[in-house]
């Protein structure tokens, strides 16, 4: 049971990377890349739990208290609010090429020839 | 570790599925608001408050809100071509 | 898919899985973690900087060259979007009288309650920003709930405000730049006052707000930076609705 956030994670990424292969739908695939980034936080946070550790916020614990790792914690917060932006970087350039080509499908648009 | 965080870590990884094995986009979102929430409830269980805080908006209003803008945008700008409004499956013709 | 790419697929899923599983057999087990740097970052960011949130310390203070990169990422991002999207804005779009009509079907209590919300979550966005260091909070997390004003209001049903927003001022703008050249701008002030680029540079106050250096000062630009670039991503997306419909 120690390595089940492990496992969770893994398979999410395995998950989303089978629906981004296998995809049909451009705003299918940009949500499959939001569950692999989901995979990305839950395994930073896993690996920087400790247990029966607190939050690592000292307003109101002692300075020598157990917490758990400050570190993951610095890079996720601000990974969850860019990849947002990133989410929506994506989604303009898939309402762009809709205009342009009329089409969400990745096949059809690999297919074309300009 | 304890059962709260093996429920929420089954969870995250049961709704995770579904949004990849869903097709519909418009259906697809809501499984995502649910993803988004079920994380912000995992990081709180972590121990880790700030990226719960940013992921409870992010996870459950933007990119939602994002992803169904961007659906209504792309189902109106194909209307024509397809010849019948409300298509459904809009980019799914060739299979 | 077809039955090659199919077949491709599912080795390449069974690599990564493989060497997933073979990393993760060299990790800590699951609550054991021992690393030195997050340990001694725990003990060391109070008495440091006599701020007690240790992750804002250590994204801001320690690690603010980093958060320097992840903000320029979410600025080009922004722009990206604001090129691509307005570009489309040549499509034939409604005056205001035509949405003005439309707002009048959604309903009265939504709307009232989108604009009633604005003034909460201003007050909630500036007590998080400012208590960053504090508290559970900082920049990022203020500017996101600013986005959510925004937001609530469209969503409500209340399009008219949004598109007066969006012709009128351009203070959003400014505010995304303004916080990203603030951020940039702390980090040479470190340079010039105290010898490295993002050393704090102000000194410790004796306790509450005034604590920790330029933390706060950073923490305000972040979220400047952050609630003005997504407030324009998300009128973005809006003003597509608003503007394409041709009739």
């Amino acid at each position: 049971m120690s390595i089940y956030p492990y496992v969770v994670a893994a398979w999410l990424l395995g998950a989303g990377l089978w629906g981004v292969m296998s995809s049909r739908n451009y705003v299918h695939l940009i949500i499959c890349l939001t569950v692999m980034q989901a995979s990305t936080y839950v395994l930073l946070l896993s690996v920087g739990y400790v247990s029966h550790g607190k939050a690592p916020i000292f307003a109101d614990i002692p300075t020598n208290s157990v917490v758990v790792d400050p570190v993951v914690q610095a890079l996720s917060l601000t990974d969850v609010v860019v990849e947002a932006t990133i989410v929506a970087l994506l989604l303009a350039l898939v309402v762009q090429a809709n205009k342009r080509f009329n089409t969400v499908d990745p096949d059809a648009m690999t297919r074309m020839r300009e | 570790m304890n059962g709260l965080l093996a429920l929420l870590l089954t969870l995250v990884a049961v709704v995770g599925t579904l949004a990849v094995a869903v097709r519909e986009p418009v259906r697809q979102t809501i499984a995502v608001g649910i993803l988004g929430l079920l994380l912000s409830m995992l990081f709180f269980a972590l121990q880790a408050p700030d990226v719960a805080l940013s992921e409870i908006v992010v996870g459950s209003l933007a990119i939602p809100l994002m992803l169904l803008l961007a659906i209504a945008k792309i189902r109106e700008q194909q209307k024509p071509a397809e010849g019948e409004p409300g298509d459904a499956h809009p980019g799914e013709a060739e299979k | 898919m077809t039955r090659g790419r199919r077949a491709v697929a599912i080795v390449g899923v069974v690599l990564l899985a493989g060497g997933l599983a073979w990393g993760a057999s060299g990790l800590y087990d699951f609550g054991h973690y021992h690393a030195l740097y997050g340990k001694i970052v725990a003990r060391d960011a109070v008495p440091d900087r006599s701020a007690t949130n240790s992750v804002v310390v250590t994204a801001f203070d320690y690690r603010a060259f980093d958060t320097l990169g992840e903000e320029f990422i979410l600025f080009v991002a922004v722009v990206g979007v604001a090129v691509l999207l307005r570009r489309l804005r040549g499509e034939s779009g409604r005056d205001e009288d035509e949405v003005a009509e439309e707002d009048r079907r959604a309903s009265e209590s939504t709307r009232w309650i989108g604009m009633a919300l604005v003034g909460p979550l201003v007050v909630l966005t500036a007590y998080i920003v400012v208590h960053g260091h504090l508290t559970p909070g900082g920049g990022f997390q203020g500017g996101v709930i600013l986005m959510g004003a925004v937001a609530f209001v469209a969503v409500g049903g209340e399009s008219l405000v949004l598109l007066h927003l969006r012709r009128t001022s351009s203070w959003v703008e400014m505010s995304e730049s303004a916080g990203a050249a603030g951020f940039a701008m702390l980090g040479f002030g470190g340079l010039i006052g105290a010898g490295a680029f993002f050393q704090n540079f102000i000194a410790n106050g004796t306790s509450g707000l005034l604590t920790g250096g330029f933390i706060p000062l950073a923490n305000i630009a972040v979220g400047l930076e952050v609630g003005g670039a997504l407030m324009m991503v998300i009128s973005e997306f809006f003003d597509q609705r608003l503007h394409g419909q041709a009739t």
